[in-house]
């Protein structure tokens, strides 16, 4: 350790901001997730091809997608400002900045999970139709169950994309890597800093995709 | 049995299905047949309620098919099993529990010891019992669609519903898909409903046959019957029947041959009776099931026109002159 105790002394803090942009990115990842899910079934159930066809519940929750998927996250961050204090008790620090995430987060992954659900093959689930299985079996037993190995990959690409918005959280000081690399990296001109940022960010984000790409193969 | 009364049925504008009526009877390999697009599809999804119908009524044992009754259609439904032109097997999951899904759907417990066994017994049948784990990407169309029947008959149905079960595989492979459909008939006494386009397809196993046309039923009836001596124009540009190089002098006599066609010297004996040359200028002899049918178009003198017709119905062949 003798030969990077100076290293950490000077660096080691910028591991510290990259546990907190992992707390950013995979709790908003976690939160949006879960709640995107629910939009994503509605919508692949009511789509013209799917079970329960409803042109207006698709159309307007499309539409509610769309808006807040046009909203660019720095101003969606400050327009939700109200909302983030009112559920996380802050609008600052770690906490504050899960909330945003999470909120443009949502829009996003519901609309790939929406894909993903709807790329199941159409054939697949009128055989399951056929042997007499109700629409809850169907969304449960043949669409996720179908789905999971794409709707993995959309998480993988969610996750990566949170690294970059997280980034932008630091205007609320957030804090986080991408905090640190535009602070102290491109503001007071440290290139080594900058460049320390970047190639974790850089293992980061290729470790993901390569987790991710085993994962698809595994559950394939 | 299954029982279809005055269906018709619309999409939009166009009428997919007018008014057919038909009985299909309990143990029988029952044909549809037609081109694309004659609506044998849809009449087959109607029959297990994938479809709805306008008018008219389908009934399988006396019961209703009402796509509005969900609670019955499923009871029918499970009475049904269905096999599809693309397999539709479910790719995450390996043959074994591609068979055992539809026990699952009803609340079956797939872990009892009779669920295993009856599984592993399907497999078995199929023959695959030494692919139980794999998924349906490492399997070819001809084990797919194994997979797909015995997937289809693990609730223990009465009819087999197949739609264009065949259309998407090589003819080697058909046949094996066939004969081990016709063992599912014959051992297991299941009906078996076909729809195709292929006319190998009915040849080898179907016991009756309707023929569809843009929505009609345009004839129904033993296949043999149906096939050999067509009156309606529809099924003959179906069979693609006699050649359009018939000479033009002469007349042109069409024989008929109903399930022994290779066991008489019908022609050659004519020739020697009537001490006269004939000309054979088209022939099409074909295996229905276990027997030979077909017909052949001979060109003759017209002198010796009734001579021939004469011989002929002593003979008992089926003749008709060519215009």
């Amino acid at each position: 350790m003798g030969v990077f105790t100076p290293f950490f002394d000077q660096y080691g803090f910028i591991f510290e901001e990259f546990g907190k942009t992992m707390i950013m990115v995979f709790a908003s990842a976690f939160f949006s997730v879960v709640i995107g899910f629910i939009p994503a079934i509605i919508l692949t159930l009511t789509a013209p091809d799917g079970l329960k066809p409803n042109k207006i519940v698709y159309e307007v929750l499309s539409f509610i997608i769309n808006l807040f998927r046009s909203f660019p996250f720095i101003i969606l961050l400050v327009v939700i400002i109200p909302f983030t204090q009112f559920v996380a008790g802050t609008y600052l620090g770690v906490k504050g900045v899960i909330v945003p995430l999470t909120v443009s987060a949502i829009p996003f992954i519901a609309r790939i999970f929406e894909t993903s659900l709807r790329e199941t093959d159409h054939g697949v689930i009128e055989a399951a139709k056929s042997f007499g299985a109700s629409n809850f079996q169907i969304i449960m037993r043949v669409y996720i169950k179908e789905s999971i190995p794409r709707m993995l990959n959309g998480i993988v690409l969610l996750i990566i994309s949170l690294v970059g918005y997280s980034a932008m959280a630091g205007d609320v000081g957030g804090g986080g890597i991408g905090d640190v690399a535009i602070r102290f990296g491109f503001r007071m001109y440290n290139p080594q800093i900058l460049f320390i940022c970047s190639v974790i960010l850089i293992i980061f984000v290729q470790g993901v995709q390569m987790l991710g790409n085993y994962m698809y193969k595994k559950l394939r | 049995m299954i029982k279809i009364e005055n269906v018709a049925k619309s999409f939009q504008d166009t009428e997919v299905l007018k008014d057919i009526s038909l009985e299909i009877n309990d143990g029988e390999i029952f044909g549809i047949i037609g081109q694309s697009g004659a609506g044998k599809s849809t009449l087959l999804r109607c029959i297990n309620g994938l479809e709805t119908y306008d008018s008219g009524l389908i009934s399988v044992d006396g019961q209703p098919v009402d796509t509005n009754d969900k609670k019955n259609l499923r009871l029918l439904q499970r009475n049904m099993g269905m096999i599809f032109q693309s397999f539709n097997l479910l790719e995450r999951l390996d043959v074994y529990e591609n068979v055992a899904l539809p026990m699952k759907f009803w609340g079956i417990n797939t872990k009892s010891k009779e669920s295993k066994e009856k599984i592993l017994k399907l497999i078995k049948l199929v023959g695959l019992e030494d692919k139980l784990h794999s998924k349906p990407r490492e399997l070819s169309g001809g084990q797919k669609q194994r997979v797909a029947i015995a997937r289809a008959l693990v609730l223990d149905p009465k009819i087999l519903l197949c739609d264009e079960a065949t259309s998407a595989l090589d003819p080697e492979i058909t046949k094996g898909i066939l004969a081990l459909l016709q063992k599912i008939n014959k051992e297991m006494g299941i009906t078996i409903v076909m729809v195709t386009h292929q006319m190998e397809v009915v040849k080898q196993i179907c016991q009756k046959v309707a023929f569809l046309s843009h929505g009609k039923m345009l004839a129904v009836g033993n296949p043999e019957k149906l096939f050999v001596w067509p009156k309606e124009l529809e099924i003959r540009d179906f069979l693609r029947e006699e050649s359009d190089k018939l000479p033009t002098t002469g007349v042109n006599l069409k024989l008929f041959f109903f399930g022994e066609g290779n066991q008489r010297p019908i022609v050659t004996q004519m020739a020697h009776e009537l001490n006269t040359d004939f000309n054979i200028c088209w022939a099409k002899l074909e295996d229905f099931r276990e027997d030979v049918y077909g017909s052949l178009v001979l060109n003759m003198e017209e002198k010796d026109l009734e001579k021939a017709c004469a011989f002929l119905d002593s003979k008992n062949v089926t003749w008709e002159v060519l215009k």
